[in-house]
């Protein structure tokens, strides 16, 4: 193609304080790039000449009625133009701070970013908040423009001061700006083109900054992360590819790469990389949405980390630190459970502790801050339900990032600082707490097993199956009450459309539907009982809570079908589809074994 | 990466993302360019298959060859097709060919009623069954509350404001004001019951990348977007009362490309074949908060 070049595209955002000039700025740039449909540029004159109100070139941007009526940009919009050398995108991202959450997503897909500051009215808290910003979604090429200097007389002394006091305050954050330009945007001043208002200014104009910014991918020579976004087979339309989805977010893999999934551990190694239309693939690198089949087959489940043996591995844990920004309608506080995106992965997390809650416009910090409340930036210690696989940010930012859901909105987003020593995760706490002030009767575990003839214990079959394994549970629970055994079986339908008939079934309700049913369990089996139940595809952490909830009483686990846990062992595997009488028969003898049975009374 | 290459690769992440989080899920399918690509992305992204419906509103004045190109690659390509349409509106002639309603009023009956309607599951949909080769009523009226569409921020003003997954509420409202943020790939799939979602593939492109990936990986376009002897070609398709063929010697993607680029639709909005947008300002606005696209 003729201009191959212009098959770069940049994404730049515009960002500061309300009326600092973004808009006029930009429309200033449209219109000295021809970039702007004939005609516009009149027929808005036009329009402002007949509403007898003062052309402003904002206006060419303000695309909707309703922000009209309003007078700011109240979401990001975007405008395209393009130089020499590659197209852009200009990102216009509102100033108020009623609609961060709009600047944010907008400074977000930013490759790099102009940073606008008035001349006459100075730094606002704004144009320090907006720095922040921008360096915690990691944008670290800023340009900061000081603009109105028709205002200040176009003189330097000012612009001086400017950009002395904003470059101390961006050291403060490891930003340094890449330029300091004066301009005013109104005259076209050092936008496309040079003024001898300001001759003493050697750096770029704006446009000149466009282009000086640096379009580099640095993320292929990183080690290869490959969030797990989904996994695919097409059985019915005759396709029998397991494919291992999802977008990389650094490095680059090979067919015949050994690889390692996390937080599973599970190994494997690249069989073939997938993809329609294409020639065969070998090799695929940063930011390709590929799609992978494995030599060994291995249950993952979605949300997992493919990464390579060969390179350092990411950090699992359920405990780390983390710089949070919080848009949240709602403070965000310790009481309550959240959900955390983490690259594929989604899982409840608790916030353990607030080490400091930051004022973004100054850099000042609060220590005994007990929430964190909207718009604050906070460092905090945070847990996640289950272990989760994750990069620092120092080290590779883009597995070291997230957001909290807080009542299906994206209320916060993170960055991860550390991993936070394994110590005892929240629920030990809380177990240890609930143990210790439970009150029982005068009659103790030992005496009512003789009295009953038998220990009490906890029964739970897992595996995919569903049919055999309620099959399966109903006799052994007819066969040990016919023995005289004092068991229950309950179904898990029963629970979810009674004492669980409050909550959703969804990924994350289901963490509580596992933490209900471990609170019943530690009832059940202190009366005494055989309590036994069924739940479908639990994994190691599921056992592991209902084993901790149900404590100090003990549970068995009977897998049938294939074993899909990581590393636990299950006390009994059956086969998939195993006979009802031989595997109560197995049942029954491990209780036997456990001293749960008593042989003298079989 | 290339430009290109970038963008498709961000709109099968989006595709993945929608298909995992949204079970009742369906694609709509104009027939026109922009939701073929659309199409063919999600053929990239599930590696040849397409494991959601599809879903195209027949105004009962869309040119012929669109539905015969549709039905062709329904079959071709095993897509699970569906179509819906306001057969009341069509039935008693209330539209603006029949010159009962103005061109806003009849778009905003026969495609905004229709697409609402169909999606709700109250009208009846078809459904192409591949044994029989023919539509038939789909038993499943089961409400969509993902719909994933083709629009482009560049199209107009409105569109430019839109998010890769954007909610409505019950009423299918858009409130342009609170949208959710969406950064680091991370978008709202959260929702509470009732609330639909609109997932946007393509926003980041431009009517240029849609032609020049068109060109790269040889989609079969329908052949009304370019001049076949008669020196006139569609830009945008629609129903032929309202949609104008533009002036055109553009007879291969290759010409459009070069049109675009350097001819005389440089600086000419792509829309501005289409007559409804011209009855008023926000006319185009107001029927995408009423669901619209
Ligand atoms: N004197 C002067 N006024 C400016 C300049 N740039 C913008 N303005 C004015 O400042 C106001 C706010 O500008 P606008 O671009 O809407 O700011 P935004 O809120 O940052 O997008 C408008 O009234 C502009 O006319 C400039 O260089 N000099």
């Amino acid at each position: 193609m003729k201009d191959s070049n212009l098959q770069h595209q940049m994404n730049v955002v515009v960002v500061g304080h309300v009326d600092h000039g973004k808009s006029t700025i930009i429309g200033r740039l449209l219109a000295d790039t021809h970039s702007i449909p004939d005609g516009k540029l009149e027929q808005v004159k036009a329009t402002c000449t007949r509403n007898a109100k003062p052309f402003e070139y904002a206006f060419l941007l303000d695309a909707l009625k309703d922000e009209q009526a309003q007078g700011i940009t109240i979401d990001t919009a975007r405008s395209f133009f393009k130089t020499e050398k590659r197209r852009y995108i200009i990102i216009d991202a509102p100033g108020h701070i009623e609609f961060l959450k709009n600047m944010i997503t907008g400074a977000s897909r930013a490759d790099a970013a102009f940073i606008v500051i008035d001349a006459k009215e100075g730094i606002q808290e704004n144009s320090r908040r907006h720095g922040y910003i921008m360096s915690m979604l990691g944008i670290n090429q800023v340009a900061v423009i000081v603009n109105k200097m028709d205002l200040v007389g176009y003189n330097e002394q000012k612009f001086n001061e400017i950009a002395r006091e904003y470059s101390e305050f961006l050291g403060r954050l490891n930003l340094r700006p890449v330029s300091f330009i004066p301009i005013s945007a109104i005259n076209g001043v050092n936008i496309g083109a040079r003024s001898t208002d300001i001759a003493w200014h050697k750096g770029p104009t704006v446009l000149e900054q466009f282009d000086a910014f640096e379009l580099k991918d640095s993320r292929t020579s990183l080690p290869f992360r490959l969030p797990v976004q989904d996994i695919y087979k097409f059985t019915e339309a005759g396709d029998d590819r397991r494919i291992f989805a999802g977008t990389i977010s650094s490095g680059t893999a090979k067919v015949g790469d050994e690889i390692v999934f996390l937080p599973s551990g599970k190994t494997s190694s690249i069989k073939s990389i997938e993809s329609f239309n294409t020639t065969e693939k070998k090799k695929a690198s940063t930011g390709e949405a590929t799609g992978f089949t494995l030599t060994k087959q291995v249950y993952v489940k979605q949300g997992e980390l493919m990464v390579k043996a060969s390179d350092p591995m990411p950090l699992v844990g359920a405990r780390f630190r983390a710089n949070i920004f919080w848009m949240g309608k709602a403070p965000l506080i310790r009481e309550k459970r959240y959900t955390i995106k983490l690259n594929a992965t989604r899982s409840s997390l608790k916030l353990v502790n607030i080490i400091n809650v930051i004022d973004a416009s100054d850099l000042s910090s609060e220590k005994n801050k007990q929430q964190v409340d909207r718009h604050d930036v906070a460092e905090c210690i945070l847990e996640t339900l289950r272990p989760v696989a994750f990069d620092l940010v120092k080290d590779i930012k883009f597995t070291g990032r997230f957001v909290i859901i807080d009542n299906y909105e994206i209320a916060g987003a993170g960055i991860i600082l550390e991993k936070v020593a394994d110590q005892d995760s929240t629920l030990h706490d809380y177990v240890r707490d609930r143990e210790f002030s439970w009150e029982s009767g005068t009659i103790s575990p030992a005496e009512r097993a003789a009295i009953y003839g038998h220990g009490a214990k906890f029964v739970v079959f897992t595996g995919d199956e569903t049919t055999t394994k309620d099959i399966i549970a109903t006799e052994l629970e007819k066969q040990l009450i016919h023995s005289s055994f004092k068991t229950y079986y309950l179904r898990m339908s029963n629970v979810i459309r009674g004492l669980d008939s409050d909550i959703k079934y969804g990924p994350e309700e289901r963490e509580e539907h596992i933490r209900r049913l471990g609170e019943l369990a530690r009832i059940l089996t202190d009366s005494g009982q055989i309590f036994i139940t069924s739940v479908t595809n639990v994994d190691d952490y599921d056992i592991k809570t209902l084993q901790l909830l149900n404590s100090p009483h003990e549970i068995l686990v009977v897998n049938i079908g294939e074993n899909k846990f990581n590393s636990l062992v299950p006390d009994l595997n059956l086969e998939a589809g195993a006979k009802a009488g031989a595997a109560v028969e197995a049942v029954f003898s491990l209780l036997r074994q456990k001293k749960v049975l008593l042989d003298f009374q079989i | 990466m290339t430009h290109l290459e970038k963008l498709e690769a961000l709109s099968v992440h989006i595709l993945r993302e929608a298909y995992r989080e949204f079970k009742s899920l369906v694609m709509l399918w104009s027939i026109g360019k922009d939701s073929t690509v659309l199409l063919w992305l999600t053929r990239k992204a599930f590696l040849g298959h397409v494991p959601f419906p599809l879903l195209h509103i027949d105004t009962g004045y869309k040119i012929p060859e669109m539905i015969e190109y549709r039905d062709k690659f329904a079959k071709a390509w095993h897509l699970n097709m569906l179509v819906g349409e306001n057969s009341s509106a069509l039935g008693s002639h209330q539209t603006f060919p029949d010159g009962k309603l103005n061109r806003i009023e009849c778009c905003k009956a026969l495609k905004s009623e229709a697409l609402k309607h169909t999606l709700s599951g109250e009208w009846p949909r078809k459904r192409f069954d591949h044994n029989l080769g023919d539509y038939i009523i789909d038993q499943n009226v089961e409400a969509f509350t993902g719909v994933i569409v083709g629009v482009r921020a560049d199209e107009e003003g409105s569109r430019s404001k839109e998010r890769y997954f954007s909610p409505r509420d019950k009423q299918n409202d858009w409130d342009i004001g609170d949208q959710p943020p969406e950064l680091w790939h991370q978008f709202k799939t959260d929702f509470a019951p009732g609330t639909h979602i609109r997932v946007h593939p393509l926003l980041d492109w431009t009517e240029l990348d849609i032609w020049e990936y068109i060109a790269k990986e040889n989609i079969p376009i329908i052949p009304l977007y370019f001049n076949r002897g008669d020196g006139k070609r569609y830009r945008s398709l629609g129903c032929y009362p309202c949609t104008k063929p533009v002036d055109s010697t553009a007879t291969d993607i290759r010409g459009i490309v070069e049109e675009l680029k350097t001819g005389k639709f440089v600086n000419i909005a792509e829309r501005a074949g289409r007559d409804q947008d011209k009855e008023d300002g926000g006319g185009l606005e107001t029927l995408r908060r009423e669901g619209y696209m």
